[in-house]
């Protein structure tokens, strides 16, 4: 898997009500959601991004709420993967659990522009900024976590734990 | 090398022997919930993979009380998704006029209980750490899988100490601890960790103040808030606890990430500007910043307690014209309570408005939301940007008793100011 895409920038902090209003969270429509994806932040986030652009963000991504609804929002709108410093933790969760791609990598957060190309090679834990010509480390995710994502998330590894029980008993 | 409380809590609730810190584990639970915003997507996940039964009726509730009363045709139909998977899987379902706010109201009907290891769809859930339960908040995808599996894949903590010492000041109570120690570490000052809460001051600490610190753990990014049981916990669970329940206390040789010692002498009121919850000056250096609107309520400030302090300072005051005062009793319990305590019949007199049990304007939902450039004084938990109404609007996090009293003068106020 190789994710290619430009960078949207965003500061420390970014909590789940600014990634998805709770005013917005009576539904749990994908579609609904990423409609008003970092809505008051950048009101036209959604409307400037192309399928497969990157969040590149600092410290503590995603702080605030349990929402599962933040990482689908982004996940929907298009974005390829989120880039941080660092993950709060239900938000870390979260996204594994539905498959969206993230990366701690603080040479990104530091490095990367508004508006680079970057290419990201998850196996290697390399990112390569096409814009400037640099790379960039991510630190490697456990073993635990990447069995997970390479099932497609937490509900297709469940099933497979449940059918492997069934066989086991 | 000793062992905390927390660890003691993982280890009874995994087939492991020792653990290791870091470590990704697979743990029983012994209860998971969630409400009517994470509700339903954990209701299609637990669909999706295909499971037909709860691993245990009596282990699972869905609570429905962030939108409700329900507070438009979408609201409403999310709060039936849950109503109706309930009665399909035979769940403990409470109705608009039992419920309350999901960690006020699981506690108060004795569902979670000390040594219990607890997950909910909701980033509050640490609240309930104040019995000695470990009580961690989630997504909907893993609250979906633990109702089919009753297992939760966790990191093994590590766990940072607050020693309280010294005796708290007048009008300083739990929300001040826990704010102030949020200012001292940061919004991700605990990330990962577990924050355990001890030491003298905590020992003589009521347990509406221990729920009040523990919910607000998540704000600096922690795992969970923990604080041991003691006879304060047992005399709470009077009455309530149905069910044997095991107490784990901290090895006095366990390791720490971090032990931080406060001198509660040093703290006066808290108040959290804008936008972050580590943003707190004492009320002694907050000058002239007019309110239009206060809330008492939520998961964090809505218990008896904080009623009764709310009661206290505005008794014979009247609430200033330019504000509206929103008192939201967190459960249905708390609200009676507060009916035979005469507490609710001040609250009108002076001015307030005393609204449901509903998480409603701590997120923006209903019941209280601001406008453009409106300014609130809250004792919820979150000041984000947007998060009670208009993104240009803003939130001052404070305690009960400093919410009352600027609710009086117009602006933040310290309680010593009208009483």
């Amino acid at each position: 898997m190789i994710i290619k895409g430009k960078v949207w920038k965003f500061g420390d902090h970014i909590d789940t009500d600014i990634i998805i209003p709770a005013r917005y969270l009576n539904t749990s429509d994908p579609n609904e959601l990423a409609l008003h994806c970092m809505e008051d932040y950048d009101k036209d986030f959604i409307k400037n991004i192309s399928p497969g652009d990157i969040i590149v963000a600092g410290d503590n991504f995603g702080c605030g709420s349990s929402r599962e609804h933040a990482p689908i929002a982004i996940k929907e709108a298009g974005v390829s993967c989120v880039i941080a410093k660092s993950f709060a933790r239900i938000f870390f969760r979260n996204a594994i659990n539905i498959g969206l791609p993230i990366f701690e990598s603080s040479e990104t957060s530091l490095g990367a522009l508004q508006g680079d190309e970057l290419e990201i090679f998850p196996e290697k834990g390399i990112i390569k900024n096409i814009t400037q010509n640099e790379l960039y480390n991510t630190n490697p995710m456990p073993i635990f976590i990447q069995n997970l994502i390479a099932s497609g998330g937490l509900v297709e590894y469940t099933k497979k734990e449940i059918e492997r029980r069934q066989i086991e008993y | 090398m000793g062992k905390s409380i927390t660890e003691k809590i993982i280890l009874s609730h995994s087939d492991k022997k020792e653990l290791k810190r870091g470590e990704l584990i697979k743990a029983r639970i012994d209860f998971a919930f969630a409400n009517d915003i994470t509700g339903p997507l954990a209701i299609n996940v637990f669909e999706r993979i295909g499971s037909k039964e709860v691993f245990d009726k009596n282990k699972v509730t869905l609570i429905a009380d962030h939108f409700t009363p329900n507070k438009d045709i979408k609201s409403a139909e999310q709060t039936k998704v849950l109503k109706e998977f309930s009665r399909e899987q035979n769940l403990n379902y409470y109705e608009l006029g039992q419920v309350g706010i999901e960690h006020a109201l699981l506690p108060e009907k004795g569902l979670v209980l000390p040594g219990y290891l607890i997950i909910g769809a909701d980033s509050h859930t640490p609240t309930s750490g104040a019995l000695g339960a470990l009580s961690i908040g989630v997504g909907s995808t893993d609250l979906g899988v633990a109702m089919a599996t009753g297992e939760v894949w966790l990191k093994v903590p590590e766990s940072m100490k607050f020693l309280y010492k010294g005796k708290l000041n007048k009008w300083v109570g739990g929300k001040d601890l826990v704010l102030y120690t949020i200012s001292k570490i940061g919004v991700d000052g605990a990330n990962y960790r577990v924050m355990e809460f001890a030491g003298e001051t905590i020992k003589n600490l009521s347990i509406d103040n221990r729920f009040t610190m523990c919910n607000m753990a998540i704000e600096a990014g922690a795992k969970s808030g923990i604080i041991e049981a003691d006879e304060i916990t047992e005399e709470y669970l009077k009455g309530r606890a149905e069910k044997e329940y095991n107490i784990f206390k901290s090895d006095l040789d366990a390791e720490y990430e971090q032990v931080i010692e406060i001198n509660v002498a040093d703290i006066e009121p808290q108040v959290a500007f804008p936008h972050l919850p580590e943003n707190c000056k004492g009320i002694s250096e907050v000058k002239d910043i007019l309110i239009d609107q206060s809330v008492i309520g939520s998961c964090t400030n809505g218990r008896i307690e904080d009623m009764r302090i709310a009661a206290e300072i505005l008794k014979n005051n009247k609430v200033n014209k330019r504000v509206r005062l929103i008192i939201i009793p967190a459960t249905q319990q708390i609200y009676l309570e507060a009916l035979e305590e005469g507490l609710l019949k001040i609250f009108i007199e002076s001015g307030a408005i005393v609204s449901p049990p509903t998480c409603g304007p701590c997120l923006g939902g209903h019941m209280g939301i601001l406008a453009k450039g409106e300014r609130a004084i809250s004792t919820t938990n979150r000041n984000f940007v947007g998060r009670m109404g208009h993104p240009e609007s803003e939130i001052y996090l404070a305690s009960p008793a400093i919410a009352a009293a600027s609710a009086i003068t117009g602006k933040i106020s310290s309680p010593e100011e009208v009483i």
